[in-house]
């Protein structure tokens, strides 16, 4: 494992940021810490890069306890959600700073930043100040420099929230192969769950200060350990009293089904490929989605009278307490 | 790392200013006739009629009063202090603005104000405050009266606001995570400070030492008590140069008027030459 947090808490005031979270992440891996705002996972990642110093607790990068280290001794890579650049710095200078800083001889220095900056496609800006750059080219900037000392881990910190949709998922693809060529152990927070199920290998998702649940994104999303993470990872709707997702609802038309119950359509929207019916099963209201083409084949207008279940090969799958306990 | 399909970069657009071709609107026209028609009544046609009456006598009278001996100790009086004053306010200067800044203590929101006082005080009162203190009969014992530290006290005194108020807004703008982000790569707190911190206040502590340097040479009310205004020993070029239109000599009194105008500049000039050098060297 290469990081390992035993234990760790931490307070501001009142406000308690983590209570007694332990978590392993494993080497070489791209690591997602998912959860809502003020959740505790930015505060977790500043600890473990030493920004931040925990109440209790300890922190191993490496098998190397690094619990009372400085930020200059844990040789961790950091990259902050508004870049953080050197503004007066040319951008081969901040990727170079690192490198500087370590007296490492000018040769070796130049070389390693035209390796970092073909790397990070931005060769052609070596000379520019980052005020000349796109926000995605400073971010990618950024990652070089952190890059550039070689750290044992790569610590991100909401990377694309700064950026606008098109870029942030131009960039989420980017880093994706990045790190598949450079397989530094990658921590990055986020708050978007469709970044996290995209691009992690493993997802921890934390939520008030506490580890909800850590696993893969199919097993997030297919076995959530509880409501907060079904809810949190994906669209989730009520039928009776399952949490279900509501692609994993069917709309028949026909004679009922033993496990289906009867409902009216009450509104039918349109997003792009997807059709969001909504249909009234007694007082509940329950969301539905279909694709376009099991829409048009069922021949549904506002007002029809429908069956609703849980698709079968779902309900077997599915191993959420809450749906288990209820059948 | 070729394989990655990342969208061309399109290079970005350089946001170094361009000289506009475009012709100015009539709202934009007006507020710069107004803006230079203020700036000449109030100082560049005052400026010029220094410049002409001290060129009035011709050149030998000019470079008579100029080095006029008693003249020219008090002009190297005045902007030796005035340049020693700004370079102790440039590292004090500093040194309060970030304690105001980055520092929590009992008394910092007093300490805030107080900063001004020396600002916005009558110069006179200054000086009388400082004679009272350092004067014959200082209840501190320290006697500088008639003697040159005195000069070096009330330009401190006078000039002290200037580099704390405009390092101030400046420090406290700076982006913390910038200087977390050099701590990770392995900067020391000292070396964080010298290449990342003071580069980015280097433009307002330029700006504030102008100002003091300005402030310092054109000095009058908070020396001229306690000084004494000996000649050749504690006069400054201010007290001279009054002397000067007393004595009905003008030509001479704009003499100096205009050798502190030239020098004035030159530190001004020189000051932005070295921020940028500063700036860009990092």
């Amino acid at each position: 494992m290469s990081i390992e947090i035993v234990n760790v808490s931490k307070r501001f005031g009142d406000f308690v940021a983590l209570d007694n979270v332990s978590v392993s992440i494993p080497s070489g891996q791209l690591t997602a810490l998912l959860g809502p705002s003020g959740g505790g996972k930015s505060t977790l990642l500043r600890i473990i890069a030493g920004l931040e110093t925990a109440d209790s607790g300890r922190i191993e990068i490496e098998g190397v306890d690094a619990t009372k280290l400085s930020p200059q001794k844990r040789n961790v890579g950091f990259v902050f959600q508004h870049y953080a650049a050197f503004k007066h710095l040319s951008v081969a200078r901040n990727v170079a700073f690192g490198l500087e800083i370590r007296k490492r001889p000018k040769d070796e220095i130049r070389e390693r930043v035209h390796e970092l900056l073909n790397l990070v496609h931005l060769s052609q800006f070596a000379d520019r100040l980052p005020s000349q750059l796109s926000g995605g080219q400073r971010q990618r900037m950024a990652l070089a420099r952190a890059l550039a000392v070689q750290p044992t881990v790569l610590l991100l910190d909401e990377p694309f929230g700064a950026l606008d949709a098109k870029v942030r998922k131009e960039l989420r693809d980017w880093l994706r192969r990045l790190h598949d060529e450079v397989h530094v152990t990658t921590v990055f927070v986020t708050h978007d769950q469709e970044e996290a199920l995209e691009v992690a290998d493993e997802i921890v998702v934390i939520n008030e200060g506490r580890v909800e649940q850590i696993g893969s994104p199919d097993e997030l999303y297919d076995s959530p350990a509880n409501d907060f993470v079904m809810r949190f990872l994906g669209p989730v709707t009520e039928l009776g009293d399952r949490l279900v997702r509501p692609h994993d609802l069917q709309l028949l038309t026909g004679g009922g089904e033993p496990d289906a119950v009867p409902g009216r359509i009450t509104r039918i929207t349109r997003v792009g490929f997807e059709i969001r019916v909504v249909v009234a099963v007694g007082e509940q209201l329950v969301t539905v989605t279909l694709t376009r083409n099991e829409f048009l084949s069922l021949d549904l207008q506002v007002g029809s009278e429908v069956q609703v279940r849980v698709a079968p090969e779902v309900a077997a799958t599915v191993g959420q307490p809450r749906l288990l306990g209820a059948v | 790392m070729t394989s990655t399909a990342l969208s061309p970069d399109r290079p970005a657009t350089s946001r170094r200013p361009v000289r506009s071709g475009r012709p100015l609107t009539r709202v934009s026209g007006l507020g710069l006739g107004v803006a230079m028609m203020w700036f000449s009544l109030l100082v560049l046609i005052p400026l010029a009629a220094v410049v002409v009456t001290a060129s009035a006598g011709g050149w030998s009278t000019f470079w008579q009063a100029v080095t006029n001996e008693q003249t020219a100790a008090a002009i190297e009086l005045t902007v030796g202090t005035a340049f020693a004053v700004t370079l102790v306010n440039i590292v004090m200067g500093t040194m309060i603005a970030w304690v105001l800044v980055r520092d929590r203590f009992f008394g910092k929101r007093a300490l805030e104000i107080l900063i001004d006082i020396p600002f916005a005080l009558p110069t006179i009162v200054a000086g009388l405050v400082l004679l009272s203190l350092y004067g014959r009969n200082s209840p501190l014992g320290v006697d500088i009266a008639n003697t040159r530290p005195a000069v070096f006290l009330a330009f401190l005194f006078v000039t002290l606001p200037f580099v704390v108020r405009t390092v101030q807004p400046v420090l406290a703008e700076l982006e913390r995570d910038v200087e977390e982000a050099a701590m990770s790569l392995g900067a020391s707190r000292f070396t964080v400070f010298r290449r990342i911190i003071l580069p980015s206040l280097t433009p307002a502590i330029a700006a504030g030492a102008a100002l003091s340097f300005a402030r310092g040479v054109s000095e009058y009310g908070s020396l001229v008590l306690l000084s004494g205004n000996l000649p050749m020993k504690t006069e400054v070029t201010s007290v001279r140069i009054l002397s000067s239109i007393e004595n009905d000599n003008l030509d001479s009194a704009a003499a100096v008027a205009t050798i502190l105008l030239v020098i004035s500049f030159a530190v001004i000039v020189l000051l932005d030459v070295i921020q940028r050098r500063m700036v860009r060297r990092g």
